[in-house]
């Protein structure tokens, strides 16, 4: 009887949770008067009335929403992947590798954990902006609307340098050693022997850099006003113009949620257990 | 390259131990080479934009200008802290106090009020106190954001734990009800704003359910037009969306505690209260103490939810420091103005989480 009832509260929960998502995953199906028609029953939470894609045709006429996609998957993905480069290098040299001034690059990349990334957005805004880069017509200054302002000033990562680093030193020495006497090289202990064994720490921190890429807003809110680079989240505004069309906006976000949440489904153990590592090492 | 082939080389040559001071000196330049490229990332992208928060607040800095920039002292600070209060007599038979423009004016003969504008006043009979700044919406900013923190972090973390002891039981389907409570953590902070700002539209869904279960009794509430409401309305919003992550973090720190420990409890006759009180929450300190920060430092950088919901209004009642920041950093262009926010909006978490760093530390 008291397990029965324990379902009591976790039902009521669930409900909190995750009606207003199912909200917005049936609004975005229907026409906006019908949208407002539902909202004073239980209607509002199912797919009945005059269902339809047509909201998600329009989204289309509204905003380039294949290219902001496409731009949100090139930034996220170079992110990441850069990121699993860098980060895992560091990682791997200071737990690894005795070196003089180790101790002290690892308190540096730690203390920048204290830094919240909207402290330094403005400062860094001026700063990418005066950036130069190599093109082949020579220098160019100025970083502003394109992919890699989006991208190089996240690919190095305290938190993910950390994780590396606490992974690595879990590694048994005997295995470098081992590696060591049949003639390998760092880099090759790194390659084959380090990098083969870290499945699980890659896939936490490929997770915890590609949701807070996939969804950042402050900065390429500041930093790209050109269309053609900007990312999914920031075509949101192009539907707060003149009258709202509600059932678009509901359509375009279900567009940038549903891929995501189905990753979550497919994965849930793996996003469970990377955000619970996060707190065990805090 | 030259590097690894002849490190290969050396390993080769000799026995391990023979070549120690060698060795050494390769695995340094290994080390060197391996930390490079995340520490001029870091460097480039953290070191400099903190050293330039400070040099950029002492100047008149553009985003865009042909003039170059000025020093211009702590005018920015000035600016940004400067309060002054001013004390105000009614005349006998006067209808009303002298109003404060005549203070605040430009060229008024009192510099110490010049350019500020009211942030409050307290009148008493008389005799009325106006407080004056020379930027009120970063007062106001400073208030909503502590507001906010102060409200969110307890909350969030107490229902954290209340869900996570809540799903740690052995029951069937446990794990669907976990992945629901997840389900607002991945979704975008932004499309997580957006649909609440529909949900809290006077003819929203709040609205129109409150209409239905009162039989059509409720006045529709302006829920983010309403300075009252407004801020907790983000408040609520906000922890419907981060609540399940730390969920999951007070779930892992829960899943640590030795079950052992239950049993001797138990033996020992204690009931379930005593348990969660001399067992549970005494094993999960360091977890409490990640969870705190974390949430600490998430709500004191509140912008997604103002940018997309209500824009810092109604009546500046959802500004928040980054806000304010951003709206005159980037979108009025005043970088060095800007930079001097940030400047202080850092040392104040960095103020903030040393102090909740201690007090958790000392408390144990």
């Amino acid at each position: 009887m008291r397990r029965r009832l324990t379902y009591l509260p976790l039902t009521l929960f669930a409900l909190v949770f995750c009606l207003p998502i199912v909200f917005m995953l049936m609004s975005s199906l229907k026409p906006d008067e019908q949208i407002f028609g539902d909202l004073e029953t239980a209607r509002a939470f199912l797919p009945v009335g005059d269902i339809s894609l047509d909201n998600y045709a329009k989204v289309f006429d509204t905003v380039p929403a294949g290219r902001f996609m496409l731009n949100s998957v090139i930034v996220t993905a170079g992110i990441v992947l850069l990121g699993f480069l860098v980060n895992s290098l560091a990682g791997f040299a200071l737990a690894r590798l005795r070196w003089r001034f180790g101790p002290l690059v690892l308190t540096l990349v730690i203390a920048t954990l204290v830094l919240p990334f909207e402290t330094i957005a403005v400062p860094l805004l001026f700063w990418v902006s005066k950036l130069p880069w190599l093109t082949s017509n020579g220098f160019e200054v100025g970083w502003l609307d394109t992919y890699r302002v989006q991208i190089v000033p996240f690919i190095a990562n305290g938190f993910s340098i950390f994780l590396f680093r606490q992974h690595f030193t879990s590694i048994p020495t005997e295995l470098d050693e081992a590696a060591r006497i049949d003639g390998c090289n760092w880099w090759t202990i790194y390659r084959r022997v380090a990098v083969p064994l870290s499945g699980p720490v890659f896939a936490t921190v490929g997770l915890l850099t590609a949701l807070p890429a996939w969804n950042s807003y402050l900065w390429p809110l500041m930093t790209v006003q050109d269309e053609k680079k900007r990312t999914v989240l920031i075509g949101v505004q192009y539907f707060f113009q003149l009258d709202i069309a509600w059932g678009q906006i509901m359509a375009y976000s279900s567009m940038i949620t549903i891929p995501v949440l189905i990753l979550f489904f497919a994965f849930q153990r793996a996003f469970m257990t990377s955000i619970a590592s996060t707190g065990l090492k805090g | 390259m030259v590097v690894t082939t002849r490190a290969r080389d050396r390993a080769t040559e000799r026995p391990a131990h023979a070549g120690g001071r060698n060795r050494r000196r390769t695995d340094s330049r290994t080390a060197a080479l391996m930390t490079a490229p995340a520490v001029v990332l870091l460097a480039l992208f953290i070191a400099v934009p903190v050293v330039l928060a400070f040099s950029l607040s002492f100047t008149n800095s553009r985003l865009i200008s042909r003039d170059p920039a000025r020093p211009v002292g702590a005018q920015n600070f000035d600016r940004l802290l400067g309060v002054s209060i001013l004390e105000q007599h009614k005349a006998p038979g006067a209808a009303d106090f002298p109003p404060v423009r005549d203070y605040t004016k430009r060229g008024s003969g009192h510099p110490q009020y010049e350019e500020k504008s009211v942030l409050f006043t307290v009148d008493s009979g008389d005799e009325r106190t106006v407080v004056l700044a020379g930027d009120p919406t970063f007062w106001k900013s400073l208030r909503n954001t502590f507001l906010f923190a102060l409200v969110v972090v307890p909350v969030q973390g107490g229902l954290g734990l209340a869900l996570a002891l809540l799903v740690n039981q052995r029951l069937r389907g446990i794990r669907i009800f976990r992945t629901i409570y997840f389900m607002p953590v991945v979704t975008s902070m932004v499309v997580v704003s957006i649909l609440w700002r529909f949900i809290y539209q006077p003819n929203g869904l709040i609205n129109s359910m409150l209409g239905t279960l009162t039989l059509g009794s409720w006045d529709a509430v302006d829920w983010l037009g309403n300075p009252h409401t407004a801020l907790p309305a983000i408040m609520l919003m906000s922890v419907w969306q981060g609540v399940g992550f730390h969920m999951v973090i007070w779930l892992a720190g829960l899943q640590t505690i030795p079950p052992s420990l239950y049993e001797a409890a138990a033996i020992d006759g204690a009931d379930r209260r005593q348990m969660f009180r001399l067992v549970t929450w005494p094993c999960l300190r360091p977890t409490r103490v990640f969870v705190m920060v974390t949430i600490t430092l998430a709500a004191l950088g509140l912008f997604t939810q103002i940018d997309v919901m209500t824009q810092g209004g109604p009546l500046d009642a959802t500004t928040t420091v980054v806000y304010h920041a951003v709206r005159k950093g980037f979108r009025e262009q005043q970088i060095g103005y800007g930079a001097a926010i940030s400047l202080v909006f850092f040392v104040l978490v960095l103020g903030v989480s040393l102090i909740q760093r201690r007090m958790l530390r000392e408390r144990s």
